[in-house]
């Protein structure tokens, strides 16, 4: 939206989640605004060295692109995209240095103002009086995999410039009755909150959860796993019932006492374990020697009206023909609901 | 006419494994080809669909429409592989980008083959820089099978 409402620092943040995820991240180039909260932030990650550039008497800092393409991070954050490198630098601009980036197959996190899109550009000069040089093309914003919008109150951003958070008092002062005037924040601030919302509506399809949705309501789903491929299939068809029943849903795995878990099965229940994150249910895993009676016992202690159940191994076949697991199911779960999940490829087809 | 099942085909111990990752949609040349891969190869058909969580949402937050688009497309891709008679073993890997996504699956577990479809205009999945990435990157050999035009 505009400079001080918290791009950098959001960006710093998210560098850090991702370290704390394992990934590799540097920082490529952090503009030195001498904020306090924002160098605390930064500190103790690893930031790649900077070029020197010089221009008219100064000694300028330019991000090294050679440099963070050789150092091959996984994430790079490099503050501000609409930066215009000094002269005699590869690339004029700093959105180009990004794309080098980007094309060594490094991740990028940016920070940009709404001010400096291309065709917002006569808009923002009409609202404000003020031309913005520094511009960049819509289509990097295009590209993003996400654009995500650091908003703050014009009274607020106000409130940091007056702070000296932004600017040096000095500085803020003259701020406050140019470009940081209220009308010009809220402009701003219109102009980016639009942006973004016609960004979210293009992206719609990968739009996430709606919070009401997992909401508690009557129905609740308990899908029987192992930690077996057949067990993906379980949770996917329990997932979409309980969407159609606007129900949560649990996954529970009652391991019996003792059982070692082979490589195949390791693997298989951390992939139910993640399968259950992304699908928002919760993963129980329940020591039992009688497999029935602990369903019955987290299904009552849980809610549960729903239960899939997978077709029976081979081995157990002749204990479900001679009534066995699930008559003793149907008998001891009285007002739950018992699907039993089929392999739709054993469906027979009609021989020529 | 009468009804015949087919024997339900099961995983032998230490089958190799082939990863088919994709995005949005999988194109039938595509899974066709994987197919015949894993039979020919006696392996389990790993397909894998990849989600994106925006940084706006917590890594560990559902994402119901996304996984919406992906359940019809894995129970289909299944199918196709279980009526093939090959041992098919979903998967659903998420990650901050497609590629964070794959590395995280290969982080987890390990594959003897990656069959991945080519970009193709118009159509959802890798885009070149990525399917460059898996390249260079990738733990397995890698295929590389092009949509059907």
């Amino acid at each position: 939206m505009a400079a001080g409402v918290g791009k950098t620092y959001r960006m710093l943040q998210e560098g850090r989640l991702a370290i704390e995820e394992g990934r590799d991240v540097v920082i490529g180039y952090l503009e030195p605004h001498e904020r306090p909260e924002t160098a605390a932030l930064a500190r103790g990650i690893e930031e790649v060295p900077h070029l020197k550039a010089e221009h008219g008497g100064l000694e300028l800092n330019e991000m090294d692109v050679d440099a963070v393409v050789r150092r091959a991070p996984e994430l790079a954050l490099i503050d501000e995209l609409a930066h215009t490198n000094a002269p005699g630098m590869r690339n004029e601009k700093r959105y180009q240095d990004i794309e080098e980036v980007l094309d060594a197959g490094i991740d990028v996190i940016s920070t940009v103002n709404v001010q400096h899109l291309e065709s917002l550009n006569d808009e923002i000069a009409e609202l404000t009086g003020v031309r913005v040089r520094e511009t960049f093309p819509d289509r990097i914003i295009d590209e993003a995999d996400e654009v995500v919008l650091v908003d703050l109150t014009p009274e607020a951003l106000q409130e940091r410039l007056r702070a000296g958070k932004i600017y040096k008092p000095e500085r803020a002062e003259a701020a406050l009755l140019n470009f940081f005037r209220s009308e010009n924040l809220s402009r701003l601030r219109e102009l980016a909150l639009r942006e973004v919302a016609e960004d979210v509506e293009s992206r719609r399809k990968h739009a996430v959860l709606d919070p009401l949705s997992q909401q508690a309501i009557a129905e609740r789903v308990l899908a029987l796993v192992e930690p077996q491929p057949k067990s993906q299939r379980i949770m996917r068809r329990a997932w979409r019932s309980s969407e159609r029943l606007g129900a949560q849903i649990d996954a529970m795995w009652v391991r019996k006492p003792g059982h070692e878990l082979t490589k195949e099965e390791q693997v298989s229940l951390a992939a139910l374990r993640r399968l259950a994150v992304v699908l928002g249910a919760h993963f129980l895993e329940e020591e039992g020697d009688d497999f029935v009676a602990t369903v019955r016992r987290v299904a009552y202690e849980r809610g549960t009206t729903y239960i899939f159940v997978g077709t029976p191994d081979e081995s157990r076949r002749r204990e479900i023909f001679g009534g066995s697991l699930l008559s003793r199911m149907v008998r001891e779960l009285p007002g739950i609901d018992i699907r039993v999940v089929a392999n739709r490829a054993d469906r027979p087809e009609a021989a020529e | 006419m009468r009804g015949l099942r087919r024997p339900r085909p099961t995983a032998r111990e230490g089958a190799p494994r082939i990863l088919v990752p994709f995005s949005g949609s999988l194109d039938q040349s595509v899974l066709d080809a994987a197919i015949r891969i894993a039979k020919a190869e006696d392996a389990v058909l790993v397909p894998a669909y990849l989600l994106v969580v925006p940084l706006r949402y917590d890594e560990d937050s559902p994402l119901r429409e996304q996984v919406k688009v992906a359940m019809p497309l894995l129970e289909a891709v299944e199918l196709a592989g279980l009526r093939a008679g090959v041992p098919v073993d979903a998967r659903i890997e998420k990650g901050r980008t497609l590629t964070h996504a794959l590395k995280r699956l290969w982080e987890e577990e390990s594959f003897d083959r990656i069959v991945a479809p080519a970009p193709a205009p118009g159509r959802e999945g890798f885009t070149p820089k990525e399917l460059a990435w898996l390249l260079a990157n990738s733990p397995s050999e890698t295929v590389v099978l092009k949509p059907a035009a």
